[in-house]
């Protein structure tokens, strides 16, 4: 068992750290609230964009927890790119993995040049944990795929190139009536709605609409009737990303409260040195620690073939929680100042929250961690 | 063209200091290190020189092991490949010592052009590069701002004070310090980090060099290493507010130079 970087790991995590700190920080600072497009030109420049995938479709051809590794330090100095990146990565995955050669061929190497955003398109309105229940209809008439529907809450909407959609073909089927297709922009019938404003995200989200849209049949992606099966393998994958940017969030609260409790001078001493500070500090170094471990280890079994779907659960519960403590107690500590937007910290907390909710909530995390943990007693 | 970077790894510039058990140096545990400023800058002139005439870009640093992080992020960069000067005995706080061992590890080297930074952010001696140049029997040029190899040489463009800058010619094989600023840095990108593990390391002792404990004696030592101590001192100034004001000017300019 070995708990350091490699060399090349950590050449990588100081590329990013060098990254963000001279572009993607200075560049979030004064930038609104569009896609931050250079920064994605960026990372496809840089070979981040597709980390984990193949080399034959341009991708980095590494680890997952290479992959992991850099999303947290995308995530860092609050920075949203990591967000980003694990978005566009999993219709990657899904591609990939599900993908007939044609489509391998036609996306994955423009994707991994960041020349093509990808957005990944499940939930809908009354479909959110219960993803089994969505609406959205894929006929296929002809040569065609007609799509009638309306997703919600879907990051790089509007933005994204292609769009990874979840749609029932077979209705009464439940799970298993649901496919996938590989949506692009300018698709006829293929319309966004406003911008949503989900708390913290700072790229936020968009609905989409199908009224009729008219995909190829060629959109299909793996089997009718597989698209539950991919996109919850999809999910398993990104749950360690979510981790993963939760991590490098946590991380970043936590060095600007050590910090700040070392320099704010309180009764004639630093903060630090008061004993509830130097709990509240050491409750959120050791679950940072502890959910690093978590993460590193559902990406090391999924590296070496092994299921990692109840740890890569646990890896999605315990950072985003961690995350979520971590930037309230950094905000503790920093007292008034904390909530103030002239201070980094308020802004870390807003950004914690949604990672307990996106890619299946925290409850749902658990559900998933119970299930295989009984699954040896059932039949 | 080939062309050899001379790089050195510095605490990182955000670290925190702390004086060391002996009181003439920082304390080097728990720091993390990176490539000096300047010779990032020297690093990336010379494989901008390489994509524009071909050749070869060689670095070469002295230290300990962890200096191989930063020879690996100028392979990474670019460079073909590197020397790493590993022996103990070249570990040397004095400028002389170290362009000695570098002279030797350089000896059997082809080369056109020799690339330093200006100056190490920790010394700041800007003396390794003309110490080596010397030793090699080199033209040098300092505080370089641009480099134009020309078919009989390399005109360079150096810095000088106020605002002044100064061309010069030199014969090539030539030494050059490099100033910060003088290019925009490159990343490594993930491509490089991977093709950088098949590259050249080349370990040095001193013994493969001939360099010998003798060469080792350092000519100078430091005495003590020191946080700069604060002192306060308040100086009243009389007289009439207008003349009181036109001596705080005065003082401003040119005792405390904030202007």
């Amino acid at each position: 068992m070995d708990y350091t970087l490699t060399e090349e790991q950590e050449q990588l995590r100081r590329l990013v750290e060098d990254f963000v700190a001279r572009e993607v920080k200075p560049y979030e600072e004064t930038a609104g609230e569009d896609f931050p497009w250079p920064l994605f030109r960026k990372l496809g420049e840089l070979g981040l964009a597709s980390i984990p995938f193949p080399t034959e479709y341009g991708g980095g051809g590494l680890d997952y927890t290479s992959y992991s590794i850099v999303l947290e330090e995308l995530s860092r100095l609050g920075t949203h790119l990591g967000s980003v990146l694990a978005v566009h990565g999993l219709p990657q995955l899904i591609l990939n993995q599900f993908g007939d050669e044609s489509q391998k061929r036609k996306y994955l190497p423009a994707m991994a040049r960041a020349e093509l955003l990808g957005a990944f398109a499940l939930t809908e309105p009354q479909a959110g944990s219960d993803a089994a229940a969505i609406k959205t209809r894929a006929e296929l008439r002809g040569d065609k795929y007609i799509l009638r529907g309306q997703k919600i809450w879907i990051t790089h909407g509007g933005d994204a190139d292609v769009y990874l959609v979840m749609a029932v073909t077979e209705k009464g089927k439940g799970s298993k009536g649901i496919s996938s297709f590989i949506i692009e922009k300018g698709t006829p019938g293929l319309a966004f709605g406003k911008r949503e404003r989900p708390m913290g995200l700072a790229h936020h989200t968009r609905e989409v609409f199908f009224e009729d849209c008219e995909a190829p049949r060629s959109c299909l992606v793996g089997r009718e009737g597989d698209g539950f099966k991919v996109a919850m393998t999809a999910l398993d994958s990104g749950r360690i990303t979510v981790a993963s940017t939760s991590l490098g969030l946590a991380q970043s609260a936590f060095d600007y409260a050590l910090s700040y409790a070392n320099e704010r001078q309180a009764f004639g001493k630093s903060i630090g040195e008061f004993q509830g500070i130097q709990f509240m500090l050491a409750d959120m170094a050791a679950a940072i620690e502890a959910a690093r471990c978590v993460t590193r280890k559902a990406a090391f079994l999924r590296d070496n073939g092994l299921p990692f779907n109840a740890i890569a659960s646990m890896a999605k519960l315990l950072a985003t929680d961690a995350a979520m403590k971590v930037t309230t107690d950094a905000v503790q500590i920093y007292g008034g100042y904390g909530t103030s937007e002239d201070y980094p910290v308020q802004a870390l907390f807003r950004q914690a929250k949604i990672g307990q909710i996106v890619e299946g909530t925290n409850q749902i995390q658990r559900m998933i961690i119970a299930r295989e943990l009984l699954k040896k007693f059932k039949q | 063209m080939n062309i050899v970077v001379c790089l050195k790894q510095v605490p990182k510039k955000d670290s925190i200091l702390r004086i060391g058990a002996d009181q003439k140096w920082i304390d080097e545990r728990d720091l993390s290190y990176e490539m000096s400023e300047a010779d990032a800058y020297a690093l990336e002139e010379a494989l901008r020189q390489k994509e524009k005439h071909g050749g070869e870009v060689i670095v070469i640093s002295s230290g300990p092991e962890r200096v191989r992080q930063s020879i690996k992020e100028a392979l990474a960069k670019g460079a073909d490949r590197a020397i790493h000067l590993t022996d103990p005995l070249f570990n040397s706080g004095d400028p002389a010592v170290i362009a000695r061992a570098l002279a030797g590890a350089l000896k059997n080297e082809k080369f056109d052009l020799i690339f330093t930074g200006l100056q190490s952010d920790d010394y700041g001696f800007a003396q390794v590069g003309l110490i080596l140049a010397e030793m090699l029997g080199l033209p040098s040029a300092t505080i370089v701002m641009e480099v134009q190899p020309e078919d009989s040489g390399v005109r360079v463009k150096r810095e000088l004070e106020s605002g002044w800058f100064q061309w010069v010619k030199l014969p090539m094989p030539a030494l050059l310090t490099i100033q910060s600023g003088i290019n925009q840095l490159r990343y490594a990108t993930l491509k490089g980090i991977m093709a950088a593990k098949k590259k050249e390391i080349k370990e040095v002792k001193a013994a493969d060099i001939g360099f010998t404990e003798s060469d080792a004696i350092s000519a100078q030592s430091i005495q003590r290493a020191y946080f700069p101590e604060k002192t306060k001192r308040t100086e009243i100034i009389e007289g009439k507010p207008a003349e009181a004001a036109a001596k705080l000017m005065e003082k401003l300019r040119f005792d405390a130079r904030v202007f």
